[in-house]
């Protein structure tokens, strides 16, 4: 059903060039239920001559069986599809109607009027260039109007068209359509909208829809069609810093790696530079291939295949951008959210957040106030209702790239999914980066493990020393890291008494806080060792699975197990610090070797036999198998 | 010349951006191909999207056995051509009662050859995306299809209960045995599709163009004579007149018109100043005044 205005006598061609000057003007028409939306977008086909012979055919037998506008024809019943609404005459879902005049391409969404699908006239208005809002002359501003326009000034709609209906009802009355505007520019003065228009309008006999109407020389404003084809297109599209979220990583065999996806700000040139916003890393576009093609440049709303100069790492969900100009990356933020479902959103339960091309999980922490849509005050909510709108803190499972929904629609805005029934229950506007984690941009890491430890001229390893307590690890590890530190190797100790106080010191001996203990320090000497130190570990770390996993998360050649096998005797004997015998009288609980276990290493690098040597010797054989094996 | 307007690039880009996001999504996705000229812009598209690799998915064609048998060729030829591996699925039941359009009428037979024809298809392999060709401005029930729209296990479509489409963040979450029904064409009209297709020079069935054919004419419709299945009335003797087809349906159900129309300029030209839409030439839509959309809530395309 495209419709077109053409004269036989043009020629294709013609024609063609004709349409490539037009612009696209995407509108949706909003307000309240029975303010003749739907009977609007009909007048506007029919009265631009935009209608096929057999539609207007099924038009007037339809018209006929309804009667409900009597012999008239009731233009509403070319665009309410579905069984239900024309059952109802009410209009349910969102309809997109496509029509083209000689200067502009036209798709506009029909929105419902019913407040409970004003999910619907979200949906319409999150795409819209320009809002119709429809009054009925006799109701004038209702709740939905202000409901509607405030949406359409939460979703960023540029331009707003009041069409004053049905004044054919009120006499044509001119005084009727001040004190309805007047209202209506007294609660839409804090809107920030890029034009606004007025227009009294009969949708029913046609007055200023497509021709001026004769009933009302008073007004000398535009029609509502004449309006449509003039407002400025905020042809600024390509503005704004570069932006892309990785859609597609097309990898068809080892020598291409494009990285497709559609540009969502700016423009890019082959040699541009962009860095992946998460990682902080950097490439230049080697091509923008196509397959009429390579291109000379894209543009924002393009669908493209980016290659790189350098082999980065990027997958789906990551954002391409201008390296100067770079967007958010942050795993909190505050955000204006519409709550479309009927089961309340309550905050601290987690939902699916899906942003450009990413989903992560995500909570609403806190309802900073909720907008009553009649004032557009802000109250106190502690949960939010179906068609309610609220600012709100968020936190996500992961950092994710955005800018601010007013600086940019496509990287600022997400949904929000149920995790259990997948329904996406709302949507959401960021505003901005709450402080703790914003601007904390992740820089690739030019300096990196490899580079320090030139530096310090030497490699880095952890030294794991582990056995019972006073075993001698302690005293071992010291008289190590004394000769290293003779030797001008950068090193740092771990043991308990560096740790336990401070950084573990919320962790005591069960086997869930030993096992936590454990992670901890080794985490902690694997940033160590990418600061290139030598990194010396005494604990008497129990269990086999977490001197595994301190293992796995080194590199190879990076984790050396130093085990100090000393009888359970010799260590009772010595007992430095009274602990076998205050484990043994029962005051200490959970003491390693009396009761609780201790899992021998059965494979590590050095074994030393703490019955039998003496401290320096043990160290001497740690110093051989260092030298042996090139650490030192 | 270049017949390529801004217009038409934002309709491939935004289609383009539709086809990837499904690829990424979805386990098991797969292309609807009707060998029409809407599966033909949808096709070419898809080539677009993932070059230079081939689309990450097949085509699905549902043949009814009761298509025109220079489609038949084309769907073949161009299958080969994007690389893509072509599934075709005919109803077994069907076949076995000899279910065809003249014997059984309209509404039944697209029932049982194209519909359930294609819920089996869908279910044999496990399907969890659908592309298909349809456009909002081709009926009215279709002007309110979101491009992503949900399944039922048992393929129903809700049209009260559909998911707010915001933005061009698609929800594309389906639980085990559900699927989406997707629709990259979604905003292109009848005149796009067309401008489109001289653009890019894309190759169409012969049928769409004009030409000398043996035609009957039926209700004022005219039938084409395609080969020995078209049972002839008393009386009917096929004539030769030049025709051509603007939709492509299953042979008896979709009526030729007369057209001198023999390039795709000409077509467009004849689009130009056409006076009637487009689905006129369907016979199914005339059946009930909410067809499309109960066919829809069925499971059709």
């Amino acid at each position: 059903m495209e419709q077109v205005l053409i004269t036989p006598q043009k020629t294709v061609s013609e024609y063609l060039q004709q349409q490539s000057n037009k612009s696209l003007l995407r509108f949706i028409t909003c307000g309240s239920v029975d303010d003749g939306k739907s009977t609007l977008i009909g007048r506007l086909l029919y009265d631009s001559k935009l209608l096929f012979d057999d539609q207007l055919a099924t038009l007037e037998r339809e018209s006929k069986r309804r009667s409900s506008g009597g012999e008239d024809i009731d233009f509403s019943l070319l665009v309410d599809g579905l069984e239900a609404e024309r059952e109802q005459g009410i209009t349910i879902d969102v309809a997109y109607r496509f029509f083209t005049t000689d200067k502009r391409k036209f798709i506009v969404a029909d929105t419902p009027g019913h407040e409970q699908y004003t999910r619907n006239m979200a949906t319409g208005a999150s795409s819209a260039d320009l809002a119709v809002i429809l009054v009925d002359a006799r109701k004038g501003i209702l709740q939905q109007t202000r409901r509607h326009s405030f949406i359409a000034s939460l979703l960023g709609v540029q331009h707003v068209v009041l069409a004053i209906n049905k004044i054919d009802l009120v006499d044509f009355s001119e005084r009727r359509f001040a004190e309805i505007l007047e209202d209506y520019k007294t609660f839409s003065s804090g809107f920030d909208f890029s034009t606004f228009q007025a227009i009294p309008i009969s949708a029913k006999c046609g007055d200023n829809v497509t021709l001026p109407s004769e009933n009302m020389h008073w007004y000398s404003g535009p029609t509502l069609l004449d309006h449509l084809e003039h407002v400025s297109v905020d042809m600024n599209r390509n503005a704004g810093p570069f932006r892309m979220p990785v859609q597609w990583v097309n990898r068809p065999n080892l020598d291409f790696r494009g990285f497709a996806g559609t540009v969502a700000g700016g423009t890019v040139r082959p040699g541009d530079e962009i860095v992946v916003a998460k990682s902080g890393k950097t490439s230049r576009i080697a091509s923008i291939v196509s397959m009429d093609g390579d291109l000379p440049v894209a543009v924002a709303g393009d669908a493209v295949t980016l290659t790189l100069v350098d082999e980065i790492d990027a997958s789906r969900g990551d954002m391409f951008a201008s390296p100067q100009h770079r967007p958010e990356v942050a795993d909190q933020f505050a955000a204006h959210l519409i709550w479309m479902e009927e089961q309340a959103m309550h905050p601290g339960r987690s939902y699916l957040l899906k942003i450009g091309r990413k989903t992560v999980t995500a909570t609403v922490t806190e309802i900073k106030h909720k907008v009553d849509v009649n004032t557009f005050q802000n109250l106190a909510a502690k949960n939010l209702e179906l068609n309610e709108i609220a600012f709100c803190s968020f936190s996500l499972s992961e950092p994710v790239a955005f800018d601010p929904y007013e600086a940019n629609k496509q990287t600022g805005s997400f949904i929000l999914i149920d995790r259990f029934t997948n329904q996406t229950v709302g949507a959401g506007m960021i505003w901005f980066a709450l402080r703790r984690s914003s601007n904390i941009h992740w820089q690739a890491l030019d300096v990196d493990k490899q580079a320090r430890s030139m530096q310090k001229q030497q490699k880095p390893v952890v030294l794991w020393f582990t056995g019972l307590s006073g075993s001698g690890k302690s005293t071992v590890a010291n008289l190590v890291e004394k000769r290293l530190c003779e030797m001008d190797k950068h090193t740092m100790l771990l043991d308990g008494d560096n740790v336990r106080h401070g950084l573990n010191r919320d962790l005591g001996f069960t086997d869930s806080d030993r096992v936590e203990n454990i992670r901890r320090v080794a985490e902690v000497s694997k940033l160590f060792v990418e600061a290139g130190l030598i990194t010396l570990v005494s604990f008497i770390s129990p269990f086999k699975s977490e001197r595994k996993m301190a293992r796995e998360i080194l590199e190879a050649g990076e984790f050396v197990e130093i085990f100090v096998n000393t009888s359970i005797e010799e260590c009772r004997k010595r007992d430095p610090k009274g602990l076998y015998a205050k484990a043994d009288r029962g005051e200490l609980k959970n003491f390693t070797g009396v009761d609780a276990m201790y899992e021998r290493p059965e494979s590590a690098e050095v074994v030393l036999y703490g019955d039998e040597g003496r401290p320096e010797a043990l160290a001497d054989q740690v110093f051989n198998y260092l030298e042996q094996k090139g650490y030192l | 010349m270049n017949f390529r307007t801004d217009h038409l690039y934002r309709l491939e880009a935004e289609s383009i951006d539709i086809l990837r996001e499904v690829a990424a999504e979805f386990n098991n996705p797969v292309m609807l191909y009707s060998i029409g000229k809407d599966s033909s812009v949808m096709l070419h598209l898809a080539r677009k999207a993932f070059y230079p690799a081939p689309p990450p998915f097949p085509l699905l064609h549902v043949d009814t056995t009761w298509k025109f048998r220079e489609m038949i060729e084309f769907r073949d030829r161009m299958a080969k051509e994007a690389g893509m591996e072509l599934i075709t699925h005919t109803n077994p039941n069907g076949l076995k009662d000899n279910v065809n359009p003249f014997d059984h009428g309209s509404s039944l037979y697209t029932h049982v050859m194209k519909t359930e024809a294609l819920k089996q298809a869908l279910d044999m392999h496990g399907f969890d995306a659908a592309f298909g060709g349809a456009r909002r401005d081709e009926e009215k029930s279709r002007a309110k299809e979101r491009i992503f729209s949900f399944r039922t296990k048992t393929h129903g479509w809700d049209p009260k209960n559909q998911r707010p489409e915001l933005w061009s963040i698609f929800n594309t979450r389906v639980k085990s045995g559900e699927s989406i029904r997707v629709f990259p064409l979604s905003n292109w009209t009848e005149l796009d599709i067309w401008q489109y297709i001289l653009s890019e020079s894309i190759s169409m069935v012969p049928l769409y163009f004009a030409k000398e054919r043996p035609v009957v004419t039926r209700d004022g419709q005219l039938i084409l004579v395609d080969d020995e299945r078209l049972p002839l009335n008393d009386g009917e003797i096929p004539e030769k007149r030049m025709v051509r087809f603007r939709t492509l349906g299953c042979y008896p159900l979709t009526s030729a018109f007369e057209s001198s129309a023999a390039t795709l300029e000409d077509i467009v030209e004849e689009m130009l100043i056409a006076r009637t839409s487009e689905r006129a030439g369907r016979l199914i839509d005339h059946d009930e005044a909410a067809s499309m959309e109960k066919k829809k809530k069925e499971g059709y395309f």
